[in-house]
């Protein structure tokens, strides 16, 4: 027997197998470990309203993409309302509309946002805002071509100019000139405002933004305001509390420019919380959406663009093959008896639901339990059909009393035995009964110890969280595991157990 | 560890990853599985053949036969009940005689009618069938076995197997039964398995479950140097088995009877490897021989020479 196509298809299998996994994961940057979890926000606005029995209209800023945040999904959410989306220069806009709104209105603006990737400060340039000039009354003019002039003698470019700006509009002995242009108590906004006017009578492009920080769960998260400034063709952002170049990451832009976030006609009492929650989604679906969002041809193949609840069921079944080859090394290349071929496997399928000490412990006992009544009923001299038939009932009827037992006694885990494959059971205690009967006890038993403990190591193995990983995200490893078990298949060296068997054989 | 496995490759000791994939599976086509996994079939191309098998009462082959049971045996004191595609010895029952209440089995035990017929409907339901397929009982001839095992075996029936491989008789052996095994001929069962020298017919070495015995741990007899009847007519009827199926690989059982001589009981398309344990000897050697003169050897006597020449012990 030529054993050369099996290793032909082999390596072919293994090589596809590998250089896809390696072009996922080094060229795709797929997740190599489970861990790895992307930060997704989820983002509410929560607007709030009195209706006036009227046409209600509301305008509402709305995130735009930027460099920093991918926006993966987005909800408007209203009853009866009218909805368009508008994208501007700096903005972009929800218009809600309808034509009677009384009573209190809800509506709602949901946005999951994913951190892509780290970049200095400089935002998207491919809008310059046309930034009006600001009206300053005389007194305000002067304070501010002093203040100009003062820091211009000092600084080099817009950066240094702007960080200079916000020394002396932070310093907490303020000039006269500074005092003069932020007036009483003056807040973050108003100095943010007050810097932006200044910029831009100093004639460089500058604007305030606004967002909120996505680093804790918050119920109603405050508003932001940064300033960015235009430098050789990029929006750089400044930190106005203490006049550095920067933004942190966990910043969230929300809109940009003066503009009030929203702005309500036909209604009253005009409220909104901003709500933000981490969701912690391993970072396999997220970057599974973010490859939809880019459009990306290769995920769009894949098993990450099925549905969520599709996807959770081949996580589970994408572990079978290698419980299978598990399987085949431990009873080809080991000699592990088991009984049925893929019994086990199946048995390990169910363990994922009572975990492995109660799956054991249970499945021993409806096997037992199972295995007594059969011997009875070989005594009743069955016809075999009938037979397995009534050990099919008896091992319902244990499993309905397991659970109604441990439940009576408080342990919920117990209750789990409903998993597991009855057909499966009935088929071990009959064959466990007849092994018994013609070969002894001691081979029923070490087959059915074999069983269990091979059921036992693939539940260990299925249920890694590193197995279930990897062929789950690498499924074309399964061209791996495949050639692996085909080479497998031509084995022709001794099982572990053969040595045993034939020692006799080894001696002089 | 490594040590061991060496030795046992240099003795050509074969595994059943190595039986499997390298001689059952090149050698013996699925298609003629169904030609020794039936008996009955088996038997009925033997008889064509004229090879000797053991007779056949009769056959019962749906439920409704089992009632007749006891006027398909009234006329036979003793016989054989087994399942027509059993494996490995199992659900054979050997009734030796009769008593008032039903059938007496060889080892003493007494069966009523009631619970041979449900053996028997067992059988067909496919309780020992490979596979759990709906079978046929057979009722056959029970061997009265030779007087030259009479001091070596322990109830049941010895039996011949030899394994042929491309209709070369490579290996063969005698099974014992024992008290531990119940009468059966099985090794696994507690049979004692005695190797045979190919080219003579003398038993050599033998094993009882793993341990290498001199005599039968029931009678006390020696097991070795015993000369096995009709031997070169069992070689030849060997042979001839590899074209009586076409399977390459392939393990024949003979019984010898008292008066009828060689009776072919079955053959296995998957012969088990104990019998390298009984013939302290490996199979691996004389197959890869079988397997480089394959073309000169064309017909039953070239074969059987060729076996004895080379596999001589």
């Amino acid at each position: 027997m030529n054993n050369r196509p099996v290793y032909v298809i082999a390596v072919v299998l293994a090589m596809a197998g590998l250089l896809l996994f390696l072009y996922k994961w080094l060229v795709l940057e797929y997740p190599l470990l489970p861990k790895a979890r992307a930060e997704i926000w989820n983002i509410e606005a929560h607007v709030v309203f009195q209706g006036k029995g009227a046409p209600a209209k509301l305008e509402f800023l709305i995130p735009k993409e930027t460099r920093r945040y991918l926006i993966i999904d987005e909800a408007f959410i209203s009853r009866g309302y009218g909805l368009n989306t508008r994208t501007g220069v700096n903005n972009r806009e929800a218009i809600w509309t309808t034509r009677t709104a009384s009573g209190r209105q809800d509506i709602y603006y949901r946005a999951s946002v994913r951190f892509v990737k780290r970049s200095d400060s400089a935002e998207s340039s491919r809008e310059k805002s046309i930034s009006d000039k600001p009206e300053f009354d005389d007194a305000s003019a002067h304070a501010a071509t002093a203040l100009i002039e003062e820091i211009r003698s000092r600084s080099s470019d817009v950066s240094s100019f702007a960080i200079q700006l916000f020394q002396h509009l932070n310093n907490e002995k303020p000039d006269q000139n500074v005092d003069l242009l932020l007036g009483q108590n003056p807040g973050q906004v108003k100095r943010i405002e007050v810097a932006v006017s200044i910029l831009q009578a100093a004639d460089i492009p500058a604007r305030m933004v606004h967002g909120v920080l996505l680093d804790e769960y918050r119920k109603n998260a405050p508003l932001i305001q940064w300033l960015q400034v235009y430098d050789r063709g990029v929006w750089r952002s400044i930190d106005p509390a203490v006049g550095e170049v920067g933004i942190p990451d966990t910043y969230f832009t929300w809109w940009r420019g003066t503009d009030p976030l929203m702005r309500l006609s036909g209604a009253d009492d005009a409220d909104v919380a901003i709500s933000i929650s981490r969701s912690d989604q391993p970072a396999l679906r997220s970057f599974a959406e973010q490859n939809v969002a880019e459009k990306d041809g290769m995920p769009r193949f894949s098993l990450l663009s099925l549905p969520i609840e599709t996807q959770l069921v081949y996580r589970i079944l994408l572990t079978i093959p290698v419980g299978a080859l598990l399987l085949v090394v431990l009873r080809n290349v080991i000699g592990v008896k088991t009984f049925g071929t893929f019994m086990p496997i199946l048995i390990a399928l169910a363990f994922r639901e009572t975990q492995l000490v109660w799956g054991i412990v249970l499945f021993s006992l409806v096997v037992a339990l199972g295995l007594s009544v059969r011997f009875y009923l070989e005594r009743l001299k069955l016809l075999l059909v009938p037979r397995l038939a009534s050990v099919l009932i008896v091992v319902v009827m244990l499993m309905v009393t397991l659970s109604v037992l441990s439940h009576a006694l408080g342990l919920e885990r117990g209750l789990s035995v409903a998993l597991f494959p009855m057909v499966i059971m009935t088929m071990t205690i009959e064959r466990m009964s007849i092994v018994w009967e013609e070969r002894g006890a001691n081979e029923a038993l070490t087959q059915g110890s074999g069983s269990l403990v091979v059921a036992a190591l693939a539940y260990l193995l299925m249920t890694s969280n590193q197995v279930e990983h990897l062929v789950f995200v690498f499924s074309e490893l399964l061209l791996v595991l495949l050639a692996a078990t085909l080479l497998l298949g031509r084995y022709s060296g001794y099982r572990l157990n053969e040595l045993v068997r034939f020692r006799v054989l080894g001696k002089d | 560890m490594l040590a061991l496995v060496s030795k046992l490759r240099q003795r050509g000791v074969m595994g059943i990853n190595q039986r499997n994939a390298e001689f059952m599976l090149p050698y013996n086509p699925r298609s003629l599985y169904p030609l020794v996994d039936d008996k009955l079939l088996t038997k009925r191309l033997a008889e064509k053949a004229g090879i000797n098998v053991p007779e056949l009462y009769g056959v019962i082959e749906i439920e409704r036969q089992v009632r007749d049971l006891p006027s398909l045996l009234a006329s036979h004191r003793d016989f054989v009940v087994k399942p027509s595609q059993g494996s490995g010895g199992k659900g054979i029952i050997v009734i030796g005689g009769r008593s008032k209440n039903g059938y007496r089995k060889t080892n003493g035990v007494l069966l009523g009618e009631h619970e041979l017929q449900h053996h028997t409907s067992n059988i067909l339901s496919g309780m020992y069938s490979l596979g759990g397929q709906p079978d046929k009982a057979l009722i056959e001839y029970r061997v009265q076995f030779d007087p030259v095992f009479e001091a070596i075996s322990y109830l049941g029936v010895p039996d011949v197997r030899i394994i042929v491989f491309l209709g070369v008789p490579v290996m063969a052996m005698v099974r014992l039964p024992t008290r531990a095994s119940d009468g059966k001929a099985n090794l696994h069962q507690g049979a004692i398995g005695a190797g045979i020298d190919v080219a003579t017919g003398r038993t050599l070495s033998a094993v009882w479950y793993n341990d290498v015995i001199e005599e039968h741990p029931d009678t006390g007899n020696p097991v070795r140097d015993v000369v096995i009847p009709h031997w070169p007519r069992l070689l030849e009827l060997a042979s001839q088995c590899y074209e009586l199926t076409g399977l390459g690989y392939q393990g024949v059982d003979f019984v010898l009877d008292r008066d009828r001589g060689p009776l072919m009981l079955e053959l296995n398309a998957r012969p088990g490897l104990n019998i390298q344990i009984a013939n302290h000897a490996g199979l691996y050697h004389r197959l890869r021989r079988v397997q480089q003169s394959r073309a000169s050897l064309t017909d039953t006597r070239e074969r059987i020479a060729f076996a004895i020449r080379h596999f001589a012990a």
